[in-house]
């Protein structure tokens, strides 16, 4: 028979888990970009990478304390925003779709390479970098909690650490669209011609948005890796497209959409593959091989996406009054 | 039509404003922009040619002529939105070659647009607020400590409201500009611009679509800039508005300055008839033509 305890506690667990936070947070950078701004980004993969590698790298190549290699992630992702932004953001929008999806994969592409195998351990990735974000925890080893979310300290942890980032920087989005700042950034979205007949410096303020959001997505891709290795193939244009689904679920123009999106998006895609891969080995499906039911899952979330945006198209938390302007 | 408007009191004509026998190109005693040599060209087509031309100071001058004249490019240059191939400008003694298109806002010259700009998912009350200049909240770094904007943003909001119920759209103030009626937008996009006190206001057809019991208010509102010691550059069609508020006419045709002058008198300028004509109206009378005559004939009527 199924177990369907096991597929719902494993399913409960994807609401507080660090690869829900991490989606959260680079949902939350890709509002900021294509909800408040209009800026059409398919690059978050990369800002994800860098955050990742830069992270990786810096502690694992150059023994940088936890702070320093934060550091060097977010200083990697404006470098990359610039080179993204500077020629392009005086462009049309289209223009920064095909220049941050090309340079996202040309990222990817480079840290797969053997070339560089010494820094970025090429196909294979890299690992053993833990340990000063481990040091840095305060909680005595032991296991915690009540089931299914019992722990150990060190996934405690990484789970204190990511969701509080995600509440901090989801107050700090709420805080500057709620100001002028974001009025300006609201604005650009609508009419960036208007606005630079008001004497807003439009091309500085897309700017600003696109390194906000891209540093949110380089944090995201910290957290992401945190609980496991950093693997190159991770990083694919399909986690864009991930974290976009998270994002209209939730509503693009909205602080929670982006994170009750992604409770939502991996709360499912942890159920549907739990149920899938029981109700195979229960002989319910008996035209399918257990590989087969491992892809049948993506194919159900994206029902279920797809069903929500036909039916509530402005996301769980957008505005319903909005709809009925777009052109 | 527009011939219902009646005025409800004769507003006072600036004079005195040019040096010289008005001509295209003539000097002004006091001009606020000043164009030269500007030229804007797409591909073959010539949009732009202006010699020289001058906007006086402190008064409500209009920029006319035929579809197509290149009115709207023209605008579009003086502003920065777009680039000519040559020439130089100045607003109020400063070049604005090169200067950036919010930059210019910056510096007191506030256009509006032909195809009306209201910020669609924007309250009202936003829209306005978005005018004011020098927000200290719109730096990123200070936006989020909302103790050191509030105050401004207090008083920004009270000018706004202000604004608007001249404009007759404060009931309107938090309802998204998108759910305004075309003539509204208008009326948005004209009253955002007055949100930064700006010098020079250059509104490209303000009146195009708004219904003629609105033009009135609309006019009256042109009129009150004046009166408050703004400049006012405006393009539009509709010749009795042209007549009723501008203190000066620049006529346009074919990317020039064809004739320039007091709005009575201009009309009757063989020049301005042959822009709304064609060169050559008495060889050929075609029927693309009948709407221009229109316009004269209303032009004539109007002056017996
Ligand atoms: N971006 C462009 N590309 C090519 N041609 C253009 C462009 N913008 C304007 N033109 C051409 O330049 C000429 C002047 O156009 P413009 O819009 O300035 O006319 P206008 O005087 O504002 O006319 P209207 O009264 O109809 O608004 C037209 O012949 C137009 O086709
Ligand atoms: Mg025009």
């Amino acid at each position: 028979m199924i177990d369907w305890i096991a597929i719902f506690s494993n399913a409960a667990q994807e609401l507080i888990s660090p690869t829900t936070a991490a989606y959260a947070l680079a949902a939350l950078g890709l509002a900021i970009h294509f909800g408040y701004t209009g800026l059409l980004n398919f690059g978050q993969a990369g800002f994800m990478a860098l955050g990742a590698y830069g992270y990786a790298i810096s502690t694992l190549s150059f023994g940088f304390p936890v702070w320093a290699a934060v550091l060097v992630g977010i200083g990697a992702s404006v470098v990359f925003a610039l080179i993204l932004g500077i020629p392009t953001l005086r462009l049309r929008a289209d223009y920064l779709a095909i220049v941050t999806i090309a340079a996202a994969e040309i990222l990817r592409l480079v840290f797969t390479t053997n070339t560089f195998d010494a820094l970025t351990g090429s196909a294979s990735g890299l690992q053993g970098y833990k340990g000063g974000f481990a040091d840095l925890n305060p909680i005595p080893a032991g296991t915690y909690g009540f089931s299914p979310f019992t722990y150990n300290a060190y996934d405690w942890w990484i789970r204190i650490v990511g969701w509080s980032l995600v509440v901090l920087l989801a107050v700090i989005t709420w805080l500057i669209m709620r100001s002028p700042w974001g009025r300006v950034i609201k604005g650009i979205r609508e009419d960036e011609d208007a606005v630079r007949a008001l004497g807003k410096n439009v091309y500085s303020y897309k700017m600003q948005s696109l390194i906000l959001g891209g540093v949110y997505g380089t944090l995201a891709g910290m957290i992401f890796v945190l609980p496991r290795a950093v693997v190159p193939a991770n990083y694919q244009t399909s986690l864009t497209f991930f974290v976009y689904a998270i994002l209209l679920l939730g509503g693009a123009a909205t602080i929670l959409g982006p994170v009750i999106g992604s409770m939502i998006f991996w709360v499912l895609l942890s159920f549907f593959s739990g149920f899938v891969a029981r109700a195979v080995e229960a002989g319910w499906l008996p035209f399918m091989s257990q590989v087969q039911a491992g892809q049948l899952r993506f194919i159900l979330v994206g029902i279920a996406i797809m069903l929500i945006v036909i039916f509530r198209p402005q996301g769980i938390f957008g505005n319903k009054k909005e709809l009925a302007f777009v052109k | 039509m527009s011939s219902n408007v009646t005025p409800t009191s004769k507003p006072v004509k600036t004079t005195g404003l040019h040096v010289g026998d008005a001509a295209p190109g003539v000097r002004k005693v006091d001009p606020i922009l000043i164009a030269d040599g500007v030229k804007r060209t797409f591909g073959g087509l010539t949009a732009v040619d202006v010699d020289h031309v001058e906007v006086p100071r402190g008064a409500i001058t209009a920029l006319i002529g035929p579809n197509g004249a290149g009115k709207t490019t023209f605008f579009n240059l003086l502003t920065g939105f777009d680039k000519p191939d040559a020439g130089k400008w100045e607003f109020d003694g400063r070049s604005l070659a090169h200067v950036p298109a919010y930059r210019v806002a910056r510096m007191g010259l506030i256009r509006t647009f032909q195809l009306t700009k209201a910020l669609g998912l924007l309250t009202v009350m936003d829209n306005m607020k978005l005018g004011a200049k020098g927000q200290t909240g719109e730096n990123l770094f200070r936006s989020v400590l909302p103790f050191l904007w509030r105050k401004q943003e207090d008083e920004i909001e009270a000018k706004a409201l202000e604004i608007l119920a001249r404009f007759k759209l404060d009931t309107k103030k938090d309802d998204y500009a998108a759910s305004l009626s075309g003539g509204q937008r208008k009326l948005l996009e004209m009253a955002r611009a007055l949100m930064s006190d700006p010098t020079l206001v250059m509104l490209d057809e303000p009146m195009a679509g708004v219904n003629p019991a609105l033009t009135q208010s609309l006019l009256d509102h042109i009129l009150d800039l004046k009166s408050q010691g703004m400049t006012v550059l405006f393009v539009e069609h509709d010749m009795h508005m042209v007549r009723h508020i501008a203190d000066w006419v620049i006529v346009m045709a074919e990317g020039r300055i064809v004739a320039e002058g007091d709005p009575h008198i201009v009309m009757q300028d063989q020049a301005v008839i042959d822009a709304y004509l064609g060169a050559h109206h008495d060889a050929d009378l075609g029927s693309t033509d009948t709407e221009h005559v229109e316009v004269l004939k209303e032009l004539i009527d109007d002056e017996q």
